[in-house]
């Protein structure tokens, strides 16, 4: 392993500076006092987060967000769990083709799906309904929730199961206490990663979420547009926070590169 | 029905189908079944009265590719996606090979720095970028305090570009970090020991080593720049369009729907067609070093 040298620091700050710039301006600007996008020079102040927990709109999407996300994880996660057994555990025709089916979300553009739902949803003639709106984000983040249990299963002891099963085990119990404790990171990992991928989702989301169902991304994203005073900074900083958050708990669980990269 | 024999046997046979069913009917109806819709649907005609019309017809196909509109933008987000892959792939190389020689504390911390920022929305990002880079902006004011006269940075491509690399650099430095840590580092150790410099030592044996990394993570970049949304819609302003924002305009905004299906499948046929290539080239790249 080679030292760097002070040309390699200096780009790498220029890289660190490039990639927080963005972050640190909006987080910023969330405490000015005045009325438009400016730094707090003059003192800070709070008013603007509180004009956020105020305005009714911002506050229903967050629900919206939080709530589609939750049903969204868990529903992929339990149409990914037996999937993935299938794929990992048998030998059957088309076996390669259902696994590049599963993972075709992260292929096809979002905005084509998104496209895709919206015609399908008004020829049925249900648009804009909360439940249509979950199962579209279950599809999108399956392949996050099903690589990762594909990996604790593919990374797994079979010799552990074979012993249970030696021993007198039933095929039921094998799997309660042996199969599904060792998945159980891949599990929760990738819950959690398609917890995140659903709650940020925006392309797909703008052609299919209703006034009613409008989730945190697509009202902000209709906020930017529109108008651009203080309040979307500070609910932008709220978003930081809450990712920063969410980035040391994953890290302490599973160690983020692992969970970003992969199997590191 | 089945037979007494014959069930001792199927359920071994059919447990596979048992438990991917439920995920393959899901996926067929909420995948296969809108995209079929979404082809047929770009082959039907538009009437500004009547609506969507029943028929087929290439009309939609033939306005797309003929129209000075349509081209220019399809020509926009190929060439802004080529150029953010490109200086992605400059800065992220780089980036990823400085983290891998850090020491310990640090490395992980600066991965977290570079790649944390995928946590945060889309949305937070493009919105930090647009009040840096706007007419009373950051950049502006730096340019100011030093003496020079301000730019009109948003609502260009170069503010899109800036927007897409910031977001795409995370996908490069990921995949070329992971081939980096695989890389045995007493190799480049001992080619500086037999006297190689240090740019040789990176030219012959780290550079290559890494390049399948470089390659898989330039496609996801290209890929998802080609259709972003976020970025050209808040950075890109009104007048600048490119495929995504074009789609919702005639979506959403021209109710066409038709001709926003068109292009959607266009996007998605570019997209499928530049994968396909691409992961030939790494195949092959991937063979020749195994082999």
């Amino acid at each position: 392993m080679q030292r760097n040298g002070p040309i390699a620091l200096a780009f790498h700050s220029l890289v660190v500076v490039f990639m927080l710039a963005p972050m640190v301006v909006v987080c910023l600007v969330a405490f000015t006092p005045e009325n438009t996008l400016a730094m707090p020079w003059n003192g800070l102040s709070l008013r603007w987060f509180g004009a956020v927990f105020h305005h009714g709109d911002f506050m229903s999407s967050f629900g919206n967000s939080v709530r589609l996300a939750l049903l969204a994880a868990t529903i992929s996660t339990l149409f990914a769990v037996p999937a993935a057994l299938a794929i990992t555990r048998y030998e059957f025709r088309g076996r390669e083709a259902l696994n590049a089916l599963f993972l075709s979300p992260l292929i096809i553009p979002h905005l084509v799906l998104g496209v895709a739902f919206l015609r399908l949803f008004s020829l049925m003639g249900m648009g804009g309904s909360f439940g249509w709106l979950v199962a579209t984000h279950a599809i999108v983040v399956t392949p996050y929730t099903l690589r990762l249990i594909l990996a604790s299963l593919t990374s797994m002891d079979r010799n552990a199961e074979n012993a249970a099963r030696t021993l007198g085990a039933a095929e039921w119990t094998v799997f309660r206490r042996i199969t599904m404790p060792l998945m159980l990171p891949g599990i929760s990992g990738g819950w959690l990663l398609a917890f995140i991928n659903s709650f940020d989702e925006l392309t797909m989301s703008i052609f299919v979420t209703s006034p009613s169902t409008v989730t945190l991304p697509v009202r902000m994203y209709m906020y930017a547009s529109e108008s651009i005073d203080p309040m979307m900074a500070a609910v932008s900083t709220l978003m930081i926070a809450l990712a920063t958050v969410t980035m040391i708990v994953l890290d302490r669980l599973f160690g983020l590169d692992r969970l970003l990269v992969g199997k590191g | 029905m089945m037979g007494a024999q014959t069930s001792a046997i199927k359920p071994r046979l059919l447990a596979p189908f048992a438990l991917s069913g439920p995920a393959t009917l899901f996926f067929i109806g909420l995948v296969l079944l809108p995209l079929l819709l979404t082809i047929i649907l770009s082959f039907n005609s538009y009437d500004y009265t009547a609506g969507i019309q029943g028929d087929f017809t290439f009309a939609n196909y033939l306005t797309v590719l003929q129209d000075e509109y349509y081209l220019s933008t399809f020509w926009r987000t190929l060439r802004l996606a080529l150029l953010t892959t490109v200086i992605t792939v400059l800065i992220g190389v780089p980036e990823a090979y400085v983290l891998s020689n850090m020491r310990k504390p640090w490395r992980s911390i600066f991965l977290l720095v570079v790649i944390g920022p995928l946590l945060v929305s889309v949305v937070v990002r493009t919105f930090g970028w647009s009040m840096l880079l706007g007419k009373n902006g950051f950049v502006n004011g730096a340019l100011a305090i030093v003496g020079l006269d301000p730019v009109q940075l948003l609502y260009t491509e170069t503010a899109i570009v800036i927007g897409l690399v910031h977001i795409m650099l995370p996908f490069m430095v990921i995949p070329v970090w992971t081939v980096l840590q695989k890389l045995d580092p007493t190799v480049e150790a001992a080619a500086l020991t037999l006297g190689a410099s240090r740019f040789t030592a990176l030219r012959r044996i780290v550079f290559p080593q890494a390049a399948l990394g470089i390659l898989s993570g330039s496609l996801i970049v290209f890929a998802l720049s080609a259709s972003s949304f976020a970025i050209p819609g808040l950075l890109g302003g009104r007048r600048l369009k490119m495929a995504a924002t074009l789609v919702y305009d005639e979506f959403l905004i021209e109710l066409n729907w038709p001709l926003g299906a068109t292009i959607a499948i266009i996007v998605l046929v570019a997209n499928l067609v530049i994968m396909l290539a691409y992961n030939r080239l790494i195949e092959r790249q991937a063979k020749r070093k195994l082999g």
